[in-house]
């Protein structure tokens, strides 16, 4: 048993934070860090750097493009990018459909749309969710008909992230409604430009446009898109869900968001002494870096037992339901440390070129909005609920 | 004791309750909130009409000699309603102290247009830096001939943007680190000197900073005694406080009713989500949260009268305290037993939750009045 990180990791964590600092633009990691709104083209222009380097795909094996690295290093790499203020490389590409592509799509699709994922040309969403199918998503009604060497697809989701910016979506659909509700659904790639396709925005608590929801009338899809076999659909979903929980942890990005709290808490002053003075909050800040400290040590553990697996077992949803509530717990002090100046509401200060003088301090105006919009972290990707069945029923055979 | 309400107060109740079913509906309140001045002058009225904006004043003011149990019994309807009119700023906490604190000359000069409905006021105190503490005042006054020059900032001012006149709190006699005397002046917000910047609040209403720059009032602008204005303010935000918890427990019961609601309709599963056992516990503790929270708000009203300033300030914080608890578990649970439904716009519930958020923040957080509540405890 050993914690500490072995010469070689810390090597490799300095080559790391090196050679992020050389290829993180400066404009971009300005916005992340001040909390400003990040357009497609941050997203794109940073996977396209980390893809120059060699860096696109961490979480992939080398056959398909990807670094080959181990759990630890991927993490090093995570805690880094976060650290020096890089955007999320978002998972529905890398993390979500591409492990499933790798595991079940066939040589065609894994040729066509690996190298596109990795290189930052195709933006992926996905099409999970429906209006009457959520935590119960085996309920789910969008239909996909096979008519000759195509599917015609007729049906709404929703809770859709980002799927404005997209050029893919993945979606599960019915296309049988015999026996189980399970064994009638298929796993579909489906391109967004393909007439049929309406996105249409669903605004957020902070006023945000990240969702939408995304109806489908007679979308014809070629049959070569289906993923793997038809009605098998379910299995490559339980498969997927697995791979977006391990993402959700989010050690690297808590780490980063803690940090930026202490930064806040230093800052403010509360009747003349720092904010960090006052022992009822600092606390509070002690409580969730305990929280973290042992969800950093727990991922390790579920990551390295996983080594040998083919995709994260139950075990992931501990590190989902820990993960969720430390990210809302920052984000809830973040908030709180401002006093009085949580209350404005400046939309256009998360502008990166907005030149207006901020009320309060200069990093406010994102936090209350940020908070209420982590709300979502113990609803989105399976609900803390769920997760919770899923370990009485999976790991303590309730 | 007595937990009945009187036949008047059951008469207001159900007035408000159904200006609030009439008049606040969503999309009426939305467009409200991203008005001009982010309210509507025609409800303004309509309170003055229902009397709402004379409650707390006495008849020779033209007021209805209300007390802060009827004023609870406003802000409950007002928190279900998610009510955007500065009735707290002006009606409670700045009525309040010029209620309390002004000249016999004052009173008749101001509380009658209150009443009515003609002027708008706030109260420009807390200042940034002093976080939360009710004591500490930087921006000062200097004597001049007979009145006064002011200048410093105030931040986040309730209301700033709709006030006439606003009751500007400053220092008199400065101490070190803003401590020393404290006297209030009533400043006409149009008067030379005072900017105010207005700005949207994260619940939908309006707050502003505003800056003083050698402004100079008379020495009728003189609010309560020289020096010794703190007791006063520190009253009026204690009505303030016990004002917030009952709107507080309006909203809270109102986001009851929809989870409630939620829990039978939305079927997952084959089933309502009413039926699992997890989300039964946590709606019950979403109950329970409220009942004490409302007892917490009720003791809030009755003591926020109290002239026993030791016992109103340990009775005011506990209520603010603990409704803020609650109030935070309730809206986070609400909006969690919604699911995706909970943080979007377009229902009333991330609005519900928002505001209560901000509830909490206002006039001295949890944390805050924890302390002061717990500092007592070295006293006793």
């Amino acid at each position: 048993m050993d914690l500490n990180y072995t010469p070689e990791e810390q090597a490799f964590r300095a080559e790391v934070r090196k050679l992020v600092a050389a290829i993180l633009p400066a404009d971009i990691s300005a916005k992340v860090k001040g909390g400003k709104r990040l357009a497609k083209d941050d997203f794109v222009r940073w996977q396209k750097a980390l893809h120059a380097k060699g860096w696109g795909a961490t979480m992939w094996p080398t056959k398909f493009g990807g670094t080959g690295w181990s759990a630890v290093q991927q993490h090093i790499f995570e805690e880094e990018c976060a650290e020096a203020g890089a955007p999320l490389q978002l998972p529905f590409g890398l993390k979500m459909v591409a492990p499933v592509i790798m595991a079940f799509g066939s040589k065609g699709q894994q040729d066509h749309f690996l190298p596109r994922i990795v290189d930052g040309s195709d933006w992926w969403c996905q099409g999970y969710s429906e209006p009457g199918s959520g935590s119960d998503l085996a309920s789910l009604k969008a239909k996909a008909e096979r008519q000759g060497d195509h599917y015609v697809v007729n049906g709404q989701k929703t809770w859709n992230t980002l799927g404005q910016y997209a050029d893919w979506i993945f979606c599960l659909v019915r296309t049988s409604s015999e026996g189980r509700q399970q064994e009638g659904i298929s796993f579909l790639l489906i391109d967004m430009k393909t007439p049929g396709i309406t996105v249409r925005p669903i605004i957020m608590n902070d006023g945000e446009h990240e969702i939408n929801e995304v109806w489908f009338e007679d979308v014809k899809v070629p049959a070569q898109n289906l993923v793997g076999e038809e009605n098998k659909g379910w299995t490559y979903a339980k498969f997927l869900l697995g791979h977006e929980r391990t993402g959700i942890a989010g050690v690297g990005r808590s780490k980063a968001a803690l940090h930026h709290l202490k930064d806040i808490a230093r800052t403010e002053l509360s009747y003349d002494k720092p904010l960090m003075e006052d022992v009822r909050f600092r606390d509070r800040i002690a409580q969730v870096e305990l929280e973290l400290m042992a969800l950093e040590i727990t991922n390790m553990r579920v990551l390295s037992a996983e080594k040998d697996k083919k995709a994260p077992g139950p075990e992931a949803s501990i590190l989902k339901i820990k993960g969720s509530e430390i990210q809302q717990a920052i984000a809830e002090l973040q908030m709180q440390a401002l006093g009085h100046y949580a209350l404005p509401w400046l939309p256009e200060a998360l502008d990166a070129d907005w030149q207006g003088k901020p009320v309060g301090a200069d990093y406010a105006a994102p936090l209350s909005g940020h908070y209420f919009n982590y709300r979502k972290t113990t609803i989105y990707g399976g609900s803390n609920e769920i997760q919770k069945n899923i370990i009485a029923q999976m790991i303590l055979g309730l | 004791m007595d937990f009945n309400y009187t036949d008047e107060q059951n008469a207001l109740r159900d007035t408000l309750a159904r200006f609030i079913a009439k008049d606040y509906g969503f999309e009426q309140r939305r467009a409200l909130a991203k008005s001009d001045i982010g309210f509507s002058r025609d409800h303004w009225k309509q309170f003055a009409e229902l009397g709402l904006t004379a409650l707390p004043f006495a008849e020779d003011f033209g007021g209805l000699n209300g007390n802060a149990v009827d004023t609870m019994l406003v802000m409950e309807a007002f928190g279900r309603g998610l009510v955007l009119e500065p009735y707290l700023a002006t009606v409670i906490v700045a009525g309040g102290l010029i209620r309390d604190a002004g000249s016999p000359a004052q009173q008749e000069a101001h509380l009658p247009s209150i009443a009515s409905g003609k002027l708008m006021l706030a109260l420009a105190h807390y200042e940034r830096g002093a976080r939360y503490k009710v004591s500490r005042v930087d921006t000062a006054a200097k004597a001049d001939g007979g009145g006064w020059t002011l200048s410093g900032s105030k931040g986040v001012v309730l209301g700033g943007g709709a006030a006439d006149k606003l009751l500007v709190s400053a220092n008199t006699g400065k101490g070190p680190n803003g401590t020393g005397a404290i006297s209030l002046f009533l400043v006409d917000s149009k008067a030379a000197g005072v900017s105010v910047r207005s700005y949207m609040t994260q619940d939908g209403g309006r707050a502003a900073e505003v800056r003083l720059d050698k402004v100079s009032v008379g020495a009728d602008a003189l609010l309560g005694p020289k020096d010794g204005a703190l007791p006063a303010i520190e009253r009026a935000l204690d009505y303030g406080i016990a004002a917030l918890c009952a709107e507080a427990v309006g909203i809270m019961a109102a986001l009851n009713e929809a989870t409630l609601e939620y829990l039978k309709t939305r079927k997952q599963f084959g089933q309502p989500i009413g039926r699992f056992q997890a989300l039964q516990h946590r709606m019950v503790d979403m109950v329970i949260a409220t009942e004490q929270a409302r007892s917490m708000a009720t003791l809030a009203a009755v003591k926020a009268d109290a002239p026993d300033a030791a016992a109103r300030r340990r009775a005011l914080s506990a209520a603010k305290a603990y409704v803020g608890q609650q109030a935070r578990f309730v809206g986070q649970q609400a909006v969690q037993l919604h699911g995706g439904m909970g943080v979007v716009d377009e229902l009333n519930v991330s609005h519900y939750f928002k505001r209560l958020t901000m509830i909490n923040i206002t006039f001295g957080d949890t944390d805050y009045h924890l302390g002061l509540f717990s500092d007592m405890l070295l006293a006793a």
